[in-house]
């Protein structure tokens, strides 16, 4: 079976506090870089998956994205295949 | 009349629960570890506090997948009583049986203090002895407790009388002040403050302790 690579990106929806990337953003001012307007931490899921085709693929990482990498109440998520062809094996 | 008291690797208050039930209300308790699936005899149940399986990812993101939150889940839609009590209250947000996340608190401290909390009971069964409008004090321990909900629903949770605990001085940025919330049916009651460690006049005082007595009602 193919073997696929993909990145899962989760992000704090626009509307949620990001405490931890305020303090970040204070502390690279402190760093003396200065003119950041916006700093926000988020995830980065690296996933290797095999799965019979890209589309059965696809279906299983949004669902694993959906149900459990991410939290819809609070985050957003951004499925990237690193690539969407047989990686060996 | 037996309680459960949820156990997964990493809860930490497990025994506090048990010795506010059992020790201080003689309410008979039965410890379920999270592969169990039998609940059968027990009256209510209580997620207690800790941090379930190292809150790796997100609090209560891995124990929602636990086998015996399946089937709390399904005591719950039969009407049976949950509460959950700090990452017990994450891991329902979680599940979904309440709404909103918990998320990390607004000035990043990790805060251990008592809360002076106000008690909106409406038709929660585990506030029924508690009068509307009555103020608190339970203690509070958490570093994420930011209750999140976007606020066209907050305003539906309050108009619901959903919001039956709020912080009378707002310590972790929750939205609304709330510090607890229940379903609409009233059955199942989210909270971050330790109503456990306030059974015991000799530790925390004992406001909680009507919260636990809520059971031994008809």
């Amino acid at each position: 079976m193919p073997l696929y690579r993909a990145r899962v990106q989760v992000s704090l929806r626009p509307s949620v506090l990001d405490p931890a990337g305020e303090a970040t953003r204070a502390a690279a001012a402190r760093l003396g870089v200065d003119g950041i307007s916006r700093l926000r931490i988020g995830k980065a899921i690296e996933v290797e998956l095999e799965a019979e085709d890209s589309e059965r693929a696809r279906a299983q990482l949004e669902l694993l994205s959906d149900r459990l990498l991410a939290n819809p109440v609070i985050e957003n998520w951004q499925l990237d295949f690193i690539s969407d062809t047989s990686a060996g094996a | 009349m037996t309680l459960g008291i949820v156990v997964f690797p990493g809860s930490n208050c497990d025994r506090d629960v048990q010795w506010a039930a059992e020790g201080c209300l003689g309410i008979p308790t039965r410890f379920l570890w999270h592969e169990e699936r039998d609940l059968e005899g027990l009256e209510a149940v209580v997620i207690p506090g800790g941090f379930s399986y190292g809150d790796y990812l997100r609090c209560g993101a891995i124990a929602r997948f636990a086998p015996v939150l399946q089937e709390v889940a399904a005591f719950a839609q039969r009407g049976g009583r949950v509460l959950g009590i700090c990452n017990g209250f994450q891991v329902l947000t979680e599940m979904g049986l309440l709404p909103g996340a918990l998320t990390r608190n607004a000035h990043l401290h990790f805060i251990c203090e008592s809360a002076a909390l106000e008690v909106s009971p409406g038709s929660c069964q585990w506030l029924q002895r508690y009068e509307t409008g009555e103020v608190v004090s339970f203690p509070i321990a958490h570093g994420e407790g930011r209750y999140q909900v976007e606020p066209d629903q907050l305003r539906a949770l309050e108009d619901n009388g959903q919001v039956v605990l709020r912080y009378q001085r707002n310590p972790n940025g929750s939205v609304g002040a709330v510090a607890g919330v229940s379903n609409a049916e009233g059955n199942v009651l989210g909270l971050m403050p330790h109503p456990e460690r306030a059974c015991d006049p000799a530790t925390g005082g004992s406001d909680g302790r009507r919260l636990l007595e809520a059971l031994l009602m008809a």
